[in-house]
């Protein structure tokens, strides 16, 4: 491609092919449209998927980038295309997924003139990116585009967005690429001290009650391997926080579940009775920790991180390992003792099981008609093997499922964790689909959330995207009912939805559809939907005022979580 | 609580623009209050420097230092206090010349507060004084019932007593490629 005059718009193409780019989520117009031509010159190479919504188009390269590794690619036209992007963009900043979005723009001489479609999208996305620019010229192109996906994925990842004016989209100019290999004021791999080495590794030999709590950064930093084997030389029993789901099989037997404020009974009340807490590629979330004085105060804390930010910032680290988790953890391991923790480990079992009859025992095996939630999953575990990939939205299913799914697979539960944003799932799915063409991608999804993006069942169906949709409807928006009626005396303020037939809606896009009101139907429509090699949407009615438990109230300890 | 005290926070970054956007968003997103900041090319060419004054708690300050140190082209990020800096803020107060004149009292002002006439013309005439916030202030206050027309402030500068080694970070960044 050297010394061959050609436009920004194909520039574009010929970066994101520099790229390993095949596939692109967007949304025409306007300010675009250069760039649209050349895909359309170019679609042998770089397949363009249009969404129905430009919202709908991020969160599918978001869902395309957390199943396949890679970085997700979303591309719309200036104005509302852009701001359409935002919410996806900062539900990928503050889950850090590698998600690269690219915007027209006005020409260049129109900038600031509030032209049509114009709007700064640079200045609205800033807070937002790990990284943002704008192009004014062709030439910037190539070497923009190449620092654009090396931010993205490097260190800890985070989206980028690329504005690029449509004047320069027009422009001619000599194009040659070459990929960025580093930028002089960033450095995305902090080198690992060997003092934190040293020092995490004596307190893990010396622990009698160690935790582990693991987050995302095991599965962004592709160290399940290192993470399972650390885990088993050290013998201690390892709790996940939402994200980290899925980076350790959930049968293995040091796994002991989810911690936070819908998390398991014996991790959240043992946080607060453990010796040591190692905390490995997660943040502290303030729904992970609960009130943070009170957190593990009794523990020393080892914080691993990539990102030297998040050290001290919500608990403070005794010990930090600041650096990728991949070697960290591999280093640690060589330095650690070979140990068991039965004793300590008997704890959480004897926690597990006042849990079970509290409250797991009548989310599988209710006694009343009404179906629930957490049996719709266990029906899904059973025919998918627990092989699948789990995407959920926000709201009660998303805590139903993230306990109950069962996970054999590291990058297999896709959610929106930090930014909990409703209308996530359904469009996630189809991109984690895309991105996992051999898996079975499960989308689980309430009535309000589902409703959000809803008109991407058009994209579903256009593509014949085999992605398997399953509602649960209880007709409310069941997480903010659950605490109107735990916290507002029951004041059920706009929270009771009159949904409109779910299963005609699907039947409209074309797509198979069935509705589940009774146990005896649940298994064989989950096992017709699982088996079906098409896009299929199953409505599972359940019960209404049903509520997630365990519960830790907003700025509780988390040794005062609720069971009822 | 943990007390409040004055950080001067200085950023070493690439020549951008937005950045100073993206700064200013860090402070904004957790309601700070920045009580003075100013920017110029350090002694590296094509290097920024903004000197950012905030009154924090030191874990505050530390998070946001953090924070920006994470910007993509954001080099190094320091915090001190007052005592491990050297700073100084400008100030130009604008008279009317008249006033020079018939206020006799005005000369002996300007001159115990070494501060510097910068300009004179028939009708005003412009003082200039570098210092810290209380001689400005000072003269502020000793000026000010004569008449001032005009009274303008600078951000603080600031240079740290310890070195900052940035020119060793960059190099390092050489070598490594």
């Amino acid at each position: 491609m050297k010394n061959k005059k050609i436009s920004g718009a194909e520039a574009v193409v010929h970066s994101l092919l520099n790229e390993g780019v095949d596939l692109i989520w967007g949304y025409p117009g306007g300010a675009i449209m250069p760039v649209y031509d050349e895909f359309y010159k170019f679609q042998d190479k770089l397949q363009h998927i249009l969404a129905r919504h430009e919202q709908g188009a991020i969160h599918a390269a978001q869902g395309y980038a957390r199943s396949s590794g890679r970085v997700g690619v979303a591309i719309a036209t200036s104005g509302p295309g852009a701001t359409n992007l935002v919410t996806g963009i900062a539900d990928a900043q503050i889950d850090s997924t590698p998600v690269v979005c690219i915007t027209g723009q006005v020409s260049s001489h129109l900038l600031g003139s509030d032209a049509f479609q114009e709007t700064d999208i640079i200045g609205i996305s800033m807070p937002v990116t790990k990284w943002n620019y704008q192009i004014t010229k062709a030439s910037e192109i190539p070497e923009i585009f190449a620092k654009a996906f090396y931010i993205a994925k490097s260190g800890r990842p985070g989206p980028v967005l690329i504005d690029i004016t449509k004047d320069a989209q027009f422009e001619l100019f000599d194009f040659e690429y070459s990929k960025c290999k580093g930028i002089r004021s960033y450095n995305p791999l902090p080198t690992i001290s060997n003092d934190s080495i040293d020092n995490a590794s004596k307190l893990i030999n010396n622990a009698k009650k160690p935790l582990i709590v693991w987050g995302q950064g095991v599965i962004l930093g592709n160290a399940e391997k290192e993470f399972k084997d650390f885990v088993e030389k050290s013998g201690i029993p390892a709790a996940w926080t939402i994200l980290g789901l899925s980076a350790l099989p959930t049968s293995h037997d040091l796994n002991v579940g989810m911690v936070g404020m819908h998390g398991n009974y014996g991790p959240n009340i043992l946080t607060n009775k453990c010796d040591l807490l190692i905390a490995v590629g997660m943040r502290f979330d303030d729904r992970v920790t609960g009130d943070p004085k009170t957190y593990a105060s009794q523990a020393k804390i080892i914080h691993l991180d990539i990102d030297p930010a998040e050290i001290n910032k919500n608990i403070i680290a005794d010990v930090p390992v600041i650096g990728d988790c991949k070697d960290s953890l591999k280093r640690i391991t060589n330095k650690i003792e070979k140990k068991s923790h039965s004793k300590w480990i008997s704890k959480f079992d004897d926690l597990m099981k006042i849990e079970f009859e509290k409250v797991i025992k009548s989310d599988l095996n209710p006694l009343k008609d009404g179906l629930t939630m957490g049996e719709s999953i266990i029906a899904i575990n059973e025919f998918t093997n627990g092989d699948a990939i789990i995407v959920t939205d926000v709201g009660q299913h998303q805590m139903v499922a993230c306990r109950y799914a069962n996970f054999v697979k590291s990058k297999s539960n896709i959610t929106s964790g930090g930014l909990g944003t409703m209308g996530f799932a359904l469009p996630a799915a189809m991109g984690a689909k895309m991105g996992a063409l051999n898996r079975e991608v499960v989308a689980v999804i309430g009535d309000g959330g589902y409703q959000m993006t809803i008109q991407e069942l058009g994209t579903i169906f256009q593509l014949q995207i085999p992605v398997k949709i399953v509602i649960l409807n209880n007709d409310f928006l069941g997480m903010v009912r659950q605490w109107q009626q735990l916290f507002f005396d029951k004041r059920y303020a706009s929270t009771e939805m009159v949904n409109p037939d779910f299963v005609a809606i699907a039947k409209g896009y074309y797509l198979d559809s069935e509705r589940v009101k009774d146990r005896k139907d649940l298994k064989p429509a989950v096992e017709r939907m699982i088996k079906s090699k098409k896009p299929y949407v199953l409505e599972i009615c359940v019960e209404k005022e049903n509520n997630v438990f365990p519960m830790i109230p907003t700025g509780a300890s988390v040794s005062d979580i609720r069971l009822n | 609580m943990e007390k409040k005290n004055n950080y001067t926070i200085s950023v070493y970054t690439e020549n951008n623009v937005g950045l100073l956007h993206r700064l200013s968003a860090i402070f904004l997103k957790r309601h700070i209050n920045i009580e003075s900041f100013t920017t110029s090319e350090c002694e590296i060419k094509d290097v920024f420097r903004f000197i950012i004054v905030v009154k924090m708690t030191k874990s505050g300050v530390e998070k946001v230092s953090k924070q920006i140190e994470k910007q993509v082209e954001v080099i190094r990020v320091f915090f001190h206090t007052d005592s491990e800096t050297i700073f100084q803020e400008s100030a130009l107060y604008k008279m009317k010349s008249s006033a020079l004149f018939e206020e006799r009292h005005i000369q002996n002002i300007i001159k115990e507060s070494n501060a510097r006439i910068v300009t004179v013309n028939p009708d005003y005439f412009v003082i200039e004084k570098t210092g810290f916030r209380d001689d400005t202030e000072k003269l502020y206050n000793d000026l000010e019932k004569y008449g001032l027309l005009q009274f303008t402030r600078s951000g603080r500068i600031a240079v740290s007593k310890e070195k900052m080694g940035i020119s060793e970070i960059l190099n390092t960044f050489k070598i490594q490629k």
